[in-house]
């Protein structure tokens, strides 16, 4: 550390740590749990009172879960292709669309870019439940029912991908930048591909962990009505359905589900946390 | 005059419209879906609301009558106008303080542990539905966790149904909220601690401020209000938007609707009865309500400490 440590006292510091090590330890109890009882064989989640450290570990619970599944049900594997395949095109056409779209907003600066920008604002404010309704009405109409554009397009327009991308954009772009590419005759969206995404790659980045996320954590809805065709989360809540009998197959699914979100979050944390830095609100 | 110089100043505008249209051309596509599936459904919410539209007859035009019933005729609306305030009171503004709590604390150590403790706490929130594990601790039988060891002690003598007793169903609800709450808005604040200019501590020690506290009061708080205007947006809109989690845990619809949301009545009429109209009204509330409470907080925040 570089810096001085000012105002810390002695006290003041046990009392800060000793907080938050007792929440940490809180908040990961149920996944510690989860990982446990994933790898707990039958007999251990049978014993009473249950444990909350596994003592004999297998990895039975997972073989059931991939291959017994599949006897009677749809596959679990194809549970997880499909949220992968959700998951990877709505993050991709989410990240280009968004960025493009961002760039024009808050580089271009075009006749309406400001109460565009504005509207996207407002539109953080209330969350998808509220347009659940007439969105099943729009799908309906476009004919995407039982199709994973339903899921896919709307994913693509996410405001908070295209806030947080404008933002950090208007912050780390400066304007002389782009004027010297565009007097060596540079068209905007050669600008925006080659000089402009390299500098952003944090924002991005942040685009594609946050896209994907919501995407592959999407539950059952009322668009998707094939059984063939829902995702790993509906999945899950039905295996968890069965209660203790299925606790041991359930939390391996649960184990299965969050480990890439995880796992992608910890390759990706400072780049998050430089984006965020530009996140906040002016007015 | 005065009309030569519209004409004049919307050739200006139609002239800028023209020279920007590759700005136009970068927008669209991402304007249109936007305005496709987050705009329009607003619209047609409102238009649906004074209909009474429901799928099977041709819709007629009934003014305020679907908000009249709400308000005055369904004694269930109340119940989940009432939880959804609860739940939005209680999980919004504590969540809030969560997020801003723990980042706080979480700066104050060295970046390796800080990496480690921040993915502690930000994991729940983007485990998808492993909050489906505390159905697993909580669960009504004496094989549940928490019944088991309760039991142990002594202190019980039967297990308690945590999500079919409306007793507990709301408060174990809430800590599964909170336990989900340290989101975005908490990523926010820690990029917020980040960015704070160093030497204004230093400066300030200079100054005579005196203990962390003080430091918090007078100098992080006035640095980082455009990050708490942004993290109160997203705290709120989440803290509105639980009803898949409470379904997930309680089922749906809850035992005696002890914890039935305007969310879950918005789908009970919109997807199981396909009144559309009058769902189209329970979502135009619900979506007043959250775009107010957001307006409200936001104003508030951007006058305190001027």
């Amino acid at each position: 550390m570089t810096h001085k440590k000012l105002n810390r006292s002695l006290g003041g510091n046990i009392f800060v740590f000793t907080i938050i090590g007792i929440f940490a330890f809180f908040m990961t109890i149920p996944l510690i749990y989860a990982i446990s009882n994933s790898l707990k064989p039958l007999n251990e989640l049978w014993i009473f009172p249950p444990r909350l450290i596994v003592s004999n570990p297998t990895l039975k619970n997972f073989y059931d879960l991939f291959n017994l599944m599949s006897a009677s049900w749809i596959p679990f594997s194809r549970y997880i292709f499909n949220t992968l395949f959700i998951s990877i095109c709505g993050t991709g056409g989410h990240v280009l669309l968004a960025s493009m779209c961002a760039y024009s907003i808050s580089k271009l600066r075009f006749y309406g870019s400001k109460i565009i920008f504005r509207v996207i604002v407002f539109s953080l404010m209330f969350s998808a439940s509220v347009t659940s309704i007439p969105n099943f009405l729009i799908i309906t109409k476009l004919n995407l029912i039982d199709n994973y554009l339903s899921i896919i397009l709307p994913a693509f327009a996410a405001p908070l991908g295209l806030y947080l991308m404008k933002q950090f954009m208007e912050t780390m772009i400066p304007d002389t930048l782009l004027e010297a590419a565009k007097i060596d005759g540079a068209k905007e969206a050669r600008i925006l591909f080659t000089i402009v995404m390299p500098i952003v790659k944090p924002a991005w980045l942040t685009l594609i962990i946050f896209s994907f996320q919501s995407l592959w954590n999407s539950g059952s809805n009322l668009f998707i009505q094939s059984e063939e065709l829902k995702t790993l989360n509906y999945a899950i809540s039905q295996i968890l359905a069965g209660g203790i009998a299925r606790a041991g197959v359930g939390s391996a699914a649960v184990v299965v589900m969050m480990i890439l979100p995880i796992v992608v979050f910890i390759f990706s944390q400072s780049n998050i946390v430089e984006t965020m830095s530009t996140s906040g609100m002016k007015e | 005059m005065a009309g030569m110089k519209t004409i004049k100043s919307k050739n200006a505008i139609w002239a800028k419209m023209k020279y920007d249209r590759i700005a136009y051309l970068l927008a669209l596509p991402y304007l249109i879906l936007f305005f496709t599936f987050t705009i329009l459904p607003i619209l047609i919410s409102i238009f649906f609301s004074l209909t009474d539209f429901n799928s099977i007859s041709i819709r007629n035009f009934i003014g305020f009558e679907n908000y009249v019933r709400l308000i005055l005729n369904d004694d269930i609306f109340i119940i989940a106008l009432k939880n959804t305030l609860i739940f939005a009171a209680i999980t919004g503004p504590i969540g809030y303080l969560l997020c801003f709590f723990f980042a706080w604390a979480v700066n104050e150590i060295n970046p390796k542990l800080r990496a480690f403790l921040t993915l502690c706490f930000y994991a729940p929130s983007i485990s998808g539905n492993a909050y489906l594990i505390w159905s697993l601790l909580f669960n009504g039988d004496s094989y549940g966790y928490v019944n088991s060891l309760l039991l142990k002690m002594g202190i019980i003598n039967a297990p308690i149904r945590f999500f079919h007793d409306p007793k507990y169903m709301m408060t174990i609800c809430i800590v599964v909220v909170l336990w989900l709450s340290l989101g975005t808005s908490f990523l926010v604040f820690i990029a917020g601690f980040q960015g704070i200019d160093r030497t204004l501590y230093e400066s300030a020690a200079v100054d005579g401020i005196k203990s962390r506290w003080q430091e918090l009061w007078y100098i992080t708080i006035p640095s980082m209000k455009p990050q708490m205007m942004f993290s109160a947006v997203m705290s709120i809109t989440a803290s509105f938007g639980i009803g898949d989690v409470i379904s997930g845990l309680v089922g749906f619809p809850s035992t005696q609707y002890a914890v039935h949301t305007i969310q879950h009545h918005l789908q009970d009429y919109g997807g199981t009865r396909f009144e559309m109209g009058y769902a189209s009204a329970i979502a135009t509330i619900l979506f007043s309500i959250m775009l107010g409470s957001n307006l409200l907080v936001n104003k508030m925040l951007s006058k305190a400490g001027e």
